[in-house]
């Protein structure tokens, strides 16, 4: 019995796809759950990472912060915020997977910020330019392409860890892979679950791909050659 | 609902839905009562992470020695590496169980292994990128040869890289062992996800999402230990 063929099979169907609850419909709600993640993620993480990396203090609490999320499990999180006043549904998984977005995007923004070199803030500072202005014109620009590594980390991660919520009954493709161990394995599931994972798996890819290629557009040339992809330490294998 | 209540009513079976004072968020009295069940999840958490994280090092580090010594390989054990990174976990453990049957632990043992193997490889291969050319230089001119300068000064050099990939391996294990839950061999995860779908019972689920988080923090500092250990002479330097 060949499970991979099975999934190939499953795939096929295209009812499979456009049923109620079937593969688009997951499709969409793992989108969903997970863009509002990664909004909420840059909400919050890029506005204190640039904030610190501004004053060019508290790199030291950044790594804990992002040690320390590294050690929650992210089924943890997804237990325990429905039974907060958060309540069922979507909310609770879009703030949990948040948590786990807000390190990559807040360590990226610090190290943007750091690493400019002081003789240009110097040179800025030499012309007149305000904090704010300085910010604004010389230190956001130049960390652009650390934000879109942090972008990049953050939005993979959160796609991948995604597929998680299925757990939960959060929906999500991995309602799909979870609905397929419930069949069980010889009863038709085992096919479901590798369809599920092949689905789930090529998203990432997809994900990682496009936002690879955003953030080489966003990249000045001149940067390019320097700086491959040195994505914060918070790199955790995603879910 | 309070949060530190010595769980007078909770009865481990049939904890009601609501937040009630039957259903605290942790309770002594669950803890004495399933004393064994917790110790054993624990066990197996543990002892599916140290298995991990073992066999990854013995794999990673020749790997790592093998795309150090031969440059063009390199950039695809990165790539490759980059790419499996990418992949959910989920999505893996889906692609595993079914060749490997429904409950087998194997399948979460090999996802896990994979996943710590991409983190050590990379992190030694940092390590021992990162020894000064001078230094190798010195050693070929004191007549060690590829295997001795390997192992009398670039390995110990590497050192630091090495714990620290090792330290960021076992974090993300003990984390990512709560996913084999979802084919019952989770450890820790096994008892959030039946606290769960027990009606919510909260102090099953803390306790769980506690002793993982505990499990992290306890192997980091043992490892973080064990480095400053092996390596005395970083010491005098980083503080």
């Amino acid at each position: 019995m060949n499970f991979f063929e099975q999934g190939f099979v499953w795939l096929n169907d295209p009812l499979n796809w456009t049923n109620p609850g079937g593969m688009l419909d997951r499709l969409v709600e793992h989108l969903t759950i997970s863009a509002l993640a990664v909004l909420l993620g840059c909400l919050v993480g890029w506005p204190i990472g640039i904030w610190l990396g501004h004053r060019g203090r508290g790199g030291g609490a950044v790594i804990t912060v992002a040690n320390l999320t590294l050690a929650i499990p992210t089924l943890a999180l997804l237990t325990i915020l429905p039974l907060t006043p958060l309540g069922f549904g979507q909310p609770p998984v879009v703030v949990a997977l948040a948590v786990f977005a807000v390190p990559p995007l807040l360590a990226n923004a610090y190290t943007g910020l750091r690493q400019i070199d002081p003789e240009t803030r110097e040179a800025a500072k030499g012309m007149g330019l305000s904090g704010g202005q300085m910010l604004r014109q010389v230190e956001l620009p130049l960390s652009v392409p650390y934000l879109a590594a942090g972008l990049r980390t953050a939005a993979v991660q959160v796609v991948a860890t995604a597929a998680l919520a299925a757990f939960v009954n959060g929906g999500g493709l991995g309602e799909i892979i979870s609905a397929g161990f419930g069949i069980g394995m010889s009863q038709g599931g085992g096919g479901q679950i590798v369809a599920g994972g092949i689905v789930v798996a090529l998203l990432a890819l997809i994900v990682e791909a496009l936002l690879a290629l955003l953030q080489r557009a966003v990249t000045p040339k001149p940067l390019r050659v320097r700086r491959r992809r040195r994505s914060a330490p918070a790199a955790v294998p995603a879910g | 609902m309070s949060f530190l209540s010595w769980g007078l009513a909770a009865s481990p079976l049939a904890a009601p839905a609501d937040d009630g004072p039957g259903n605290p968020w942790f309770s002594w009295r669950y803890i004495h009562d399933n004393a064994d069940a917790i110790l054993e999840a624990l066990r197996f958490h543990a002892g599916l992470t140290a298995q991990t994280v073992l066999i990854a090092l013995v794999v990673a580090v020749p790997l790592a020695v093998v795309a150090y010594w031969i440059r063009p390989l390199t950039g695809p054990i990165l790539a490759l590496s980059g790419i499996l990174y990418t992949i959910p976990s989920l999505a893996l453990l889906a692609m595993l169980a079914p060749l490997l049957g429904a409950t087998n632990v194997a399948s979460v043992l090999i996802a896990l292994v994979l996943y710590a193997l991409l983190v050590l490889v990379r992190n030694s291969l940092a390590g021992l990128t990162g020894v000064p050319d001078e230094v190798r230089d010195a050693a070929a001119g004191m007549g060690y040869g590829r295997f001795g300068r390997l192992l009398r000064i670039e390995l110990p050099l590497a050192l630091p890289g090495i714990i620290t990939g090792l330290r960021l391996a076992t974090v993300s294990t003990v984390a990512l062992v709560t996913v084999g839950s979802i084919i019952g061999q989770g450890g820790l995860g096994d008892l959030i996800l039946s606290g769960f779908r027990n009606n919510f019972y909260k102090a099953q689920i803390l306790t769980g999402a506690l002793l993982c988080v505990a499990l992290a923090l306890v192997l980091d500092l043992v490892l973080a230990g064990i480095g400053r250990l092996l390596t005395p002479w970083t010491r005098g330097r980083t503080s």
